[in-house]
């Protein structure tokens, strides 16, 4: 059968092409220098300004041109793709529970990351501040006014967004402060405004969209950047930031992931990678981006003088670090889960 | 399942004989792609949740949030089916049974939900129902709350599920003479029983088919239900969105074994429905 020899033929034609250029691709991803960051969702614009300005850093040091690719996503979603095996050299995620989760789960970085780079490997910090609509209708200033009845507060769910976990934490930071250090009138209060809570998204950017698109609530607690960002693009005429006296210092980390560096032979690249940040040029980039820069020597006036001075409490000091703030807030029957499960009794 | 029916009764044969060659061939392609596809992937879930036994499964199943979660999730989806039996049947006759301007296009439309992104359709209904859409503001004059509590959850599955109840009926639909109607007018039947007696019993399996279908489509439903949901412990909080937070806490024991109960749980209302098909198919027969 002539017919089923050509076809067999052209079918064992296309196999092998498909072959030859899924190695091809695979080679070229291999070959030439290319890096690949896995972020988290609010530095989308971030580091879109801050690659071009590496790439040129690094030709002019070495004379080699590079690629830099970004992946963003959530920051426990993208965790979760370098331990399954994701091929990105470096890390820069919303938490350090994230980084150390690769750790424990694939060693594909070694143990020691928080000390390898300057400032716990957080090359920008930022804050949690609140974003309300024009004028202040409800008048809030600071945490306890989100506990009022009658406010309606937007924020993520801390069982799956990163950045809603600074949230409760600083709440929860700024009730031991208020307090003396009362566990129980802490707990009250900050459950007292989860209660407040209509609708829990499940993502920084989505609690943004429900906030200032669906114009749902009075006040959405978010990073400082992000409200920046969507006073912006929602338009500065129909939001204000307020920024409480107290909140916490959020440390978004870097990490380079050795085991993946390793394999490729990026590793002199990705080094150098993250160490860009903290040189003046990325650190100016990072201050236009609404973060606080490590060094903020680095950045231009005008910008520093956007992110007002307020009292920040590490993560470290209140919590003991992110290890134990984790396990005993947002593990399952932690301190999250109890509150949750006592609001619904009185949730209509 | 009207295999399994019509090989009763006769001697049972491995392969029966047919007009198209290339049994062989074909059979060895439908184990490897089933196994490839759906069993491979769905055997390493169930390895992955066996770490935490029979006792852990239990014991997870019966968390008291995960326990609220699969209730929203499997009442709300039965519910949502159940309207889509009701308004599918409706919407597929009025397609079949009426020559009208813009058939057609209407006819197009009813395949939208199969195409469009989960999440566009969520974000497009929670904007819609948000006490600030279209929909929404009026209903909140009433003090009626749609999105951001478990009615949303309903509107999105219903809204999910149509096309499935629409697609299997239609073809039998098509298939039912009209003289039937006429037939049971002239011996004096009211409307009423035309409809009960004589149209419904025959498309009773094709609407179980659409009901498991759409409900099936509902249980694992996530992207359309997270933006409408509000997603609140115990109140408004599905299933599926209880995998993605244990994996948010990297925990991929619970997260599986939320999985395979959900498994097991659809797995037996599938096969229920399976069964009462065959029965009604025995009982009231083919068109």
């Amino acid at each position: 059968m002539p017919c089923a020899t050509s076809s067999r033929r052209r079918l064992g034609k296309a196999l092998a092409l498909l072959v030859g250029a899924s190695i091809l691709v695979a080679a070229s991803a291999e070959a030439g220098t290319a890096l690949l960051n896995a972020s988290y969702d609010p530095t989308r614009e971030l580091y879109k300004a801050i690659n071009p300005a590496f790439i040129a850093d690094w030709k002019a040091r070495t004379g080699e041109a590079i690629e830099i690719q970004s992946s963003h996503g959530g920051s426990g979603a993208q965790g979760r793709a370098v331990i399954d095996g994701l091929r990105a050299d470096v890390a820069t995620l919303a938490l350090a529970a994230d980084i150390d989760a690769i750790v424990k789960k694939s060693g594909k970085i070694a143990p020691d990351w928080r000390a390898r780079l300057p400032n716990n490997a957080s090359p920008y910090t930022s804050t949690i501040v609140f974003l309300v609509r024009k004028g202040n209708p409800k008048k809030i200033a600071d945490w306890g006014d989100l506990a009022r009845p009658g406010i309606a507060v937007v924020t993520p769910n801390p069982k799956t967004s990163g950045g809603a976990r600074w949230n409760y934490l600083a709440a929860w930071g700024y009730g031991l402060k208020t307090f003396a250090g009362d566990e129980a009138r802490t707990k009250a209060l900050v459950g007292a405004i989860y209660r407040n809570a209509p609708v829990l998204d499940t993502g920084a950017r989505g609690a943004t969209i429900t906030f200032a698109r669906r114009g749902l609530g009075d006040v959405l607690i978010t990073w400082e950047n992000e409200a920046f960002l969507a006073a912006l693009e929602f338009g500065k005429d129909k939001f204000e930031i307020v920024t409480p006296p107290a909140s916490i210092l959020a440390e978004p980390p870097v990490a380079v992931i050795d085991a993946n560096v390793d394999a490729k032979g990026t590793r002199k690249a990705a080094e150098a990678y993250v160490n860009f940040l903290y040189t003046p040029a990325a650190q100016a980039i990072i201050a236009k981006h609404y973060y606080r820069p490590a060094h903020p020597e680095f950045a231009e006036e005008a910008d520093l003088e956007r992110l007002p001075k307020l009292d920040l409490f590490t993560i470290d000091e209140v919590f003991g670090g992110w290890a134990e703030a984790q396990k005993t807030h947002f593990a399952d029957g932690g301190v999250f889960d109890q509150m949750q499960k006592q609001d619904a009794a009185v949730r209509p | 399942m009207s295999a399994f029916a019509a090989s009763r009764g006769k001697a049972w044969r491995f392969a029966a004989p047919s007009v198209i060659p290339g049994f062989r061939a074909t059979f060895g392609f439908t184990i490897f792609y089933l196994s490839l596809v759906v069993l491979f992937p769905l055997s390493l879930l169930i390895l992955r949740a066996s770490e935490l036994g029979l006792a852990g499964l239990y014991g997870v199943a019966t968390e008291p949030r995960v326990a609220a979660a699969l209730r929203t999730s499997f009442f709300i989806s039965f519910a949502a089916a159940a309207i889509d039996v009701v308004f599918g049947l409706v919407a597929a006759w009025v397609l079949s049974r009426y020559e009208f301007f813009g058939r057609r296009f209407l006819d197009a439309i009813v395949d939208l939900p199969f195409a469009l992104p989960t999440a566009v359709a969520g974000i497009s209904l929670a904007a819609l129902y948000a006490p600030n859409g279209w929909i929404g503001e009026p209903l909140a004059a009433y003090d009626i709350k749609i999105a951001f509590t478990r009615w949303g959850i309903l509107v999105a599955l219903v809204f999910v599920g149509l096309p499935f109840v629409v697609r299997t009926v239609q073809p039998l639909i098509a298939e039912i003479d009209a003289e039937l109607e006429e037939a049971s007018a002239t011996l004096g039947a009211s409307r009423a029983q035309t409809v009960w007696r004589v149209l419904l019993p025959p498309m009773a399996p094709a609407l179980l088919t659409g009901f498991a279908l759409a409900f099936a489509r509902s249980v694992g439903e996530y992207g359309s239900v997270i933006f409408i949901a509000g997603n609140i412990a115990y109140v408004s909080e599905i299933a599926p969105l209880l995998i993605v937070v244990k994996l948010e806490q990297f925990d991929y024991t619970g997260a599986t074994g939320v999985a395979t109960i959900m498994l097991a749980i659809s797995f037996s209302v599938l096969l229920a429905i399976n069964l009462i098909q065959a029965w009604s198919q025995k009982r009231f027969g083919h068109v």
